[in-house]
């Protein structure tokens, strides 16, 4: 199979108790393309992307990946489906060390429960965890504590975790948050430099930074799609400018 | 960290060697240990009580889930075996394997109903579901003899070819019990050293973490639960025959306070730990209720001392003082 977009979501609504956080949101992801995703804090972007990636399954909606209705599927399966999110909070193992970080990432995809062979045999799990980390610029680091990490590098390494699996569909959920300018730059090179092998959606909050290099741009308000475009369509859209880009954008 | 199986990436440290030899290190301790022990009966019990919990460590010290029911395992194992070798004459080896099985499956019951819940809820499920297993037991008095206990779980001694080896000999008895603890604390090394090990542990660092990189985790913590029972069933089985009854007791939920107790003693999540969690409260127990009755009183109060200036416990301590 080989849709166009690689994602769709037909009207999918989050509710939390009787607060809607996601309200009947119809989008697509363009295959190979790089899509942002920006909107005021609290606007439900995170909400989206823990709808896609299955941490929460929608109260209506259909959600469909590469032609497939994954809607309400277990969690785990998305990982193995090919969608991975880097989370915006960073979510690691903390006591592990980086290596064994994105090295269980990646025995998560490509073994069931094994509980006989010693683990240390499976080198080709390490080889693999070591290229993603030389990927992210974490080689020197392989060794450490995560929770020694300065959270740049545990940014940098959620995004080694989330490659782990090799998805078809990467989700980085604000990747630069808290980072340096210099930190900034290479870690946009980098999902630049992704977007040549996969599909990525990321939300961010600078919006100077995605404008320039986006594909496709969603806008999201109190919980509602407010546009879907080309950069250059949503910077000609009036109710964009008037709720958010109106308001001082950076 | 002082506490995780540790691969080959892991930091160099010093203590590295004898925490690779674990499963070496670990049974000649324990086979060193009546020598310099008097009494070879509390040194049985020691070591039958530091299996439990070994078995009970993997559910709460290498997945990270409180569990109040695993009185339930080892009970349920130590009636089984002793149930068929007193009423049913079995061979001794099949009851322990009864056991080893019975312990497995009422935890896999008890599993399927409370791995969903988490934290407290979790502690509490598995209180209850024990409960109800002891209530089971109690009321069963043909099979179990109820509160008077199962007796006559005699094992006088067994003949293997030529050999007959006496087991009213405490110190023989401990040697005997010590073979199937020391293949149980190898299986249980290979499974913390397996990608399944890894899973576990990823699980008690950040189950969300691990349900986002596609281990399923329902399965995962299922699986670790049945293991834990199996080796606590099989710590009951040999319990039974060491004591030659059991006691309504061994299901009660003061058991499955007490195994938590041993293991935060000796060191939650550390693979010696235990043992050494047993020995201390078994032996201050011993020596305790020699003076005074109000044994339980003094050795809470020791116990609440030590985790709280000790949280690792004795052997976790003790690891994390020669890594340095
Ligand atoms: N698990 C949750 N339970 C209740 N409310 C939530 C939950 N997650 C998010 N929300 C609410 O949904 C709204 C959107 O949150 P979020 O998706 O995180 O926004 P954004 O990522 O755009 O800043 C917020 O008002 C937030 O408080
Ligand atoms: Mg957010």
């Amino acid at each position: 199979m080989n849709h166009v977009s690689i994602l769709e979501t037909h009207g999918i609504t989050k509710r939390f108790g009787g607060f809607t956080a996601n309200s009947d949101i119809s989008v697509s992801f363009p295959r190979g393309k790089l899509t942002a995703i920006i909107g005021p804090n609290g606007a439900g972007k995170s909400t989206f992307f823990n709808m896609v990636s299955g941490s929460f399954a929608p109260s209506g909606g259909e959600i469909i990946f590469d032609g497939e209705n994954v809607t309400g599927l277990a969690q785990h399966r998305f990982a193995h489906l090919g969608i991975a999110k880097s989370f915006q909070v960073t979510n690691l193992f903390p006591s592990l060390t980086v290596l064994e970080n994105v090295r269980v990432a990646v025995q998560a995809i490509e073994s069931g429960f094994n509980l006989w062979t010693p683990r240390a045999t499976r080198t080709d799990w390490t080889e693999k965890a070591e290229a993603l980390l030389k990927r992210v610029g974490l080689s020197g680091k392989r060794r450490l504590r995560t929770d020694r990490l300065s959270h740049g590098e545990q940014r940098s390494l959620e995004m080694a975790v989330a490659l782990a699996s090799d998805p078809k569909l990467l989700l980085l959920d604000e990747p630069t948050a808290g980072m340096s300018p210099e930190e900034t730059r290479s870690m946009m090179d980098l999902i630049l430099e992704l977007v040549q092998e996969r599909t990525v959606a990321l939300v961010e909050h600078k919006m100077k930074l995605v404008m320039g290099v986006s594909d496709q741009i969603i806008v999201l308000h109190q919980g509602m799609l407010l546009a879907q475009g080309s950069p250059d369509d949503i910077r000609g859209n009036d109710e964009v400018k008037r709720v958010y880009l109106g308001k001082g954008a950076h | 960290m002082s506490t995780i199986a540790t691969d080959e990436h892991a930091p160099t440290l010093k203590f590295e060697s004898v925490e690779r030899h674990r499963v070496l290190a670990t049974i000649l301790a324990l086979a060193v240990f009546p020598l310099l022990m008097p009494f070879h009966a509390l040194a049985t019990n020691i070591l039958l009580f530091g299996l439990f919990a070994a078995g009970y460590n993997l559910t709460f010290g290498y997945t990270g889930k409180l569990s109040f029911g695993h009185a339930a395992f080892y009970g349920t194992g130590a009636y089984a075996c002793g149930i068929l070798i007193s009423q049913y004459g079995v061979h001794w080896s099949l009851a322990i394997a009864a056991g080893v099985t019975l312990g497995g499956l009422t935890a896999f019951v008890m599993g399927l109903l409370a791995i969903r819940t988490r934290g407290i809820y979790f502690a509490m499920v598995t209180l209850a579901l024990a409960q109800c297993v002891y209530f089971i037991g109690f009321h069963a008095t043909s099979l179990t003899g109820g509160d008077n206990g199962l007796r006559g779980v005699n094992v006088p001694a067994i003949s293997i070819g030529p050999i007959s080896i006496d087991l009213l000999q405490p110190f023989t008895r401990y040697y005997f019990m010590l073979t199937f603890v020391a293949f149980a604390v190898w299986l249980l090394s290979r499974i913390l050293n397996s990608p399944f090990g890894a899973v576990l542990e990823a699980i008690r660092e950040n189950e969300q973490r691990a349900r986002a990189s596609g281990f399923n985790i329902e399965r995962a913590k299922l699986l670790s639960f049945v293991l834990s029972g199996l080796f606590c069933g099989l710590a009951g089985a040999l319990t039974a025959i060491n004591l030659s009854t059991v006691g309504i007791d061994i299901i009660s939920y003061h058991t499955s306070g007490q195994v938590m107790m041993v293991t935060l003693l000796g060191g939650m999540g550390t693979f010696f730990g235990p043992f050494v969690g047993a020995g201390t409260f078994l032996a201050m127990e011993h020596v305790v209720t020699a003076f005074t009755e109000r044994w339980q009183l003094i050795v809470g109060l020791m116990f609440m001392g030590l985790v709280l200036f000790f949280p690792k416990g004795i052997w976790g301590t003790i690891l994390e003082w020669v890594k340095k």
